[in-house]
């Protein structure tokens, strides 16, 4: 079983000790196993039978996996795999429980569940259901981290039908031609951001698709260790956006674009796929390296302190720093200010925040901190988890009167004039 | 060994018990540092107080049982290693004290704080905490007092020891003293605050230190100069010392790096080249541009095919980029690396440089060179696989005929990483029997039960040998 580990791996690691500050859960827990020099040397330990695979388990399910380490390490130890390599064994070993199974295999991959889901959401909030749960207590069932999310949950708007069939083509001739990469959880919380991107997408130049056929990217079930249903639906979006001759395939979500440009190291071992894998990983960019690139034009001015918080895995998987920072820069009338400690997970990490609410809270309390020592107006996010959880810290913080949260896609729609419906 | 009551009268003497680690996790997590060999401790404490650091080290006394302080487990030379179990003392927990007095221009901190942090904080005074090992951002600066660390400029501003003013310390008997004071002249007794910086953690434990900070330089000037024969690097480090200008960084990169860099991430170096040394000048900004000018000439009348200045501090930034690409460029080929630092005296680097070429032919190893050129703190690294037993014996002769270059040359076995478990097999080879002996005749007299960092410095056995992988 521990021979699943990925042992050669660790060996690349040197102890350096570089990755500890980069760490938020060495930061917020201040033990060593906490961190991910630690977390390595485990897993080498318990590929050589030091340790069992129960004593590090705790250890390796607080890593939030936001790979910051990755970043900071300057020996290239790929950190991302030796965490997989872990779940992969601990799920074999014990299967996740049979809701999360569920979940992650038949919900997320399912375009007619997710609509019903959307769909019943917005009818809950439509009918003013959600405020009269939360008056009259009846949520008080459920454990804490579910109410406090279900209190910052967006409102549920439906998708555009008109962006989502056929060809969008841009006003003059086309710059690029893109296929869309909707996303599932994104397209039930965040149709609407979808829709901007598309729209920024063809105000900058771009010839716009989206593709019946596409799935879930897969990344929550890779976190979780089933690898499997991961490389099931890399295959299908792989075969269905080779079906038109794309420049790129373009993403608004983080998280799940950090997926899609490893679906080549996930695939690296299947002669049949690997190749397609690699033409498909490095077609996929963001949305804000494709507007960045093609340049977008303003037209309304903007005024306030603005900061952006980062999704982990756009910043230390896809390596997108600069080009939402330079942006939000061009943005006529805000003021851009850094975030002290940005490059710091949020806390949010995929389901971490619901698993493990009170060492995410930790983690987010300390984010906090450093958003009330620059005052900002509007906190910028790239991903649809750290904009649920950076509402809830301003949230917990009182802050709902002074500080708005907003997707990158929708601060820049704002300033180019351009509405979602 | 640590008793079920040993834990007991432990929980009494710390605040929290959750700074009482006893898991098997936590145990094989305190086993290593940033160096070779792991050692489970028994226990590991996290003192954020004197007090308990003083409760436990008496407790520690009087059951004999060792005791290793421990920073952030930077360390290049096995200095927190726990090589005889007992307690480890982790002291990352505790930074609350960062107190900067801008009138006595003095910093006081407590063991965990970070050594960058000490740096920023002074400088928004306009002060500068000189010391920069290239691990400030994440060591504490317990540690660098320990193990007395340097870094890029010692060459201008010197080392830890040159900025330490005074130390609240811990003696192996558990009680608690002060050494030195707040002021930069102090000759009252002996000189125990240098004494203790650089002990390696075998004379007690520092609770507290009073560091000097001074004026920050205005501005910096970085350039890059590159030589088709590294004899003629070494003639230009010598020449640019004695031009009146100090700079305050000389790095140097062999071929072997450059190439290495190359091809990991091209940056547009020359590869046909020999060596590269990266010079910073700080002071007045008309004050340093005049003098990169001066620099510049005087490194090519001695043979230097170019000096490159730079424009801005971007431009600058892209310059040190090479440098700091070396780590990451090095260990694609195999994943380990041995970092050494013996140091010779200046006039001796081209002849370091051909010693270390033979021993590099001799052992058929992956040897590169770059480091602090300026001081003759060279860092010789060595690449290789600690997974291949065969290649590391012949790895842990060469870095023994590192050593007896170093010494043979009128150098040291150590510019900055320390002793440690490393190099302890080596200390007769450069202070001779009766210099070893008066060192371990202060050990006794500070530690008679040898309860503090046992195994550390001195050799333990006679003919004691490098071991970097036991079988």
């Amino acid at each position: 079983m521990t021979s699943q580990l990925a042992y050669k791996e660790t060996f690349d690691c040197v102890q350096c000790g570089y990755c500890l500050p980069a760490c938020p859960t060495y930061a917020s827990m201040g033990k060593e196993r906490h961190s991910p020099r630690g977390r390595i040397n485990l897993v080498q330990m318990a590929a050589e039978g030091k340790i069992t695979i129960e004593e590090i388990t705790e250890s390796m399910e607080l890593c939030l996996g936001c790979r910051a380490c990755e970043t900071a390490c300057p020996t290239n130890v790929q950190y991302g795999k030796i965490l997989e390599s872990f779940k992969g064994v601990k799920a074999a070993e014990a299967p996740a429980p049979f809701m999360e199974n569920m979940a992650l295999q038949k919900v997320l991959p399912n375009k007619k569940l997710l609509a019903a889901m959307r769909a019943s959401l917005r009818a809950y909030q439509k009918t003013g259901m959600d405020s009269l749960a939360r008056k009259s207590k009846a949520l008080s069932i459920f454990p804490e981290q579910l109410r406090a999310f279900e209190e910052i949950a967006p409102y549920i708007e439906m998708p555009n039908k008109q962006l989502r069939t056929g060809i969008l083509l841009p006003e003059r001739e086309p710059k690029a031609r893109v296929a869309f990469f909707t996303g599932c959880i994104m397209d039930v919380f965040f149709a609407k951001i979808n829709d901007l991107s598309i729209k920024l997408l063809q105000h900058a130049g771009c010839e716009v698709t989206v593709i019946k056929e596409q799935t879930c990217c897969g990344a929550l079930q890779n976190h979780s260790g089933d690898t499997g249903t991961s490389r099931k639906l890399a295959k299908e979006n792989i075969a269905a956006f080779e079906k038109g001759n794309f420049d790129f395939v373009v993403n608004a979500i983080g998280g799940c674009g950090a997926m899609l440009v490893e679906y080549d190291h996930l695939l690296a071992n299947d002669p049949e796929w690997a190749e397609r894998a690699r033409v498909f990983a490095q077609k996929n960019k963001d949305v804000s390296v494709i507007l960045n690139k093609l340049g977008i034009s303003f037209s309304r001015e903007l005024s306030g302190a603005v900061t952006y918080q980062p999704s982990c895995h756009l910043l230390n998987v896809q390596k997108v720093a600069d080009d939402p920072v330079q942006l939000l820069e061009s943005i006529p009338g805000i003021t851009y200010v850094p975030l002290p400690k940005g490059d710091m997970c949020c806390g949010s990490a995929g389901i971490y925040n619901i698993v493990h609410y009170e060492e995410s809270m930790e983690i987010l309390d300390a984010k906090m901190e450093h958003v009330q020592s620059i005052s900002p107006d509007t906190i910028v996010t790239s991903n649809p988890g750290c904009h649920l959880q950076m509402c809830l810290g301003v949230k917990r913080e009182g802050l709902e009167d002074k500080v708005r949260v907003v997707h990158i896609i929708e601060i820049l729609a704002e300033a180019c004039g351009i509405d979602h419906k | 060994m640590i008793t079920e009551q040993i834990v007991e009268r432990l929980k009494s003497i710390m605040g929290s018990e959750k700074r009482i680690l006893l898991e098997k996790a936590d145990l094989v997590s305190y086993s290593y540092d940033g160096s070779f060999g792991a050692y489970n401790p028994e226990i590991i404490l996290q003192p954020v107080s004197t007090e308990e650091v003083a409760g436990i080290v008496k407790l520690a006394n009087d059951m004999k049982i060792p005791v290793y302080p421990r920073g952030r487990g930077t360390s290049l030379s096995g200095g927190p290693l726990p090589v005889h179990g007992g307690m480890v003392l982790d002291f990352s927990r505790w930074t609350q004290k960062l107190i900067i007095d801008p009138e006595d221009t003095v910093a006081i901190v407590s063991p965990g704080v970070i050594t960058a942090d000490i740096d920023r904080e002074a400088q928004r005074h306009g002060l500068l905490y000189p010391p920069d090992p290239s691990s400030s951002h994440v060591s504490t600066i317990g540690g660098n007092l320990a193990e007395n660390a340097g870094g890029p400029r010692g060459l201008k501003y010197g080392v830890t020891k040159d900025y330490v003013l005074g130390l609240e310390i811990v003696t192996p008997e558990g009680d608690i003293i002060r050494t030195g004071g707040r002021t930069v002249k102090n000759v009252t007794g002996y000189d125990l605050t240098k004494l203790i910086v650089g002990s390696e953690g075998t004379l007690g434990i520092i609770t507290e230190a009073t560091l000097q900070l001074i004026p920050r330089p205005q501005a910096t000037q970085t350039m890059m100069v590159i030589f088709d024969d590294i004899i003629d690097a070494g003639k230009a480090i010598s020449a640019v010392l004695t031009s009146g200008i100090l700079p305050s960084k000389m790095e140097i990169m062999d071929q072997a790096s450059i190439q290495a860099v190359e091809e990991f991430q091209p940056i547009g170096l020359p590869i046909d080249v020999d060596a590269i040394i990266l010079i910073e000048l700080d002071g007045h900004p008309i004050a340093i541009r005049d003098e990169s000018e001066q620099v510049k000439q005087v490194c090519l009348e001695v043979g230097a095919r170019e000096a490159i200045i730079a424009r801005d501090e971007e431009s600058a930034e892209n310059l040190w980029k090479a440098r700091k690409l070396v780590s990451p460029a090095i260990v694609r080929k195999k994943p380990t690396k041995i970092s050494e630092d013996a140091t010779i005296p200046r006039s001796k680097i081209p002849e370091m440089f051909r010693r270390l070429q033979e021993i590099k032919a001799k052992y058929e190893i992956d040897l590169v060179v770059f480091g602090h050129a300026g001081d003759g703190n060279l860092h010789p690294n060595i690449i290789t696989d600690k997974q291949d037993k065969e290649e590391m014996k012949r790895v842990e002769k060469a870095v023994e005929e590192i050593f007896t270059a170093a010494i043979e040359l009128g150098g040291t076995l150590s510019g900055e990483h320390g002793i440690g478990t490393m190099k302890a097999p080596f200390m007769e080879m450069e202070l001779g029997e009766a210099g070893l002996e008066m060192m371990i005749r202060m050990k006794k007299a500070w530690d008679p039960n040898n309860i503090m960092n046992p195994g550390k410095i001195f050799p333990e056995t006679k003919g004691q040998r490098l071991v970097l992988v036991h079988d």
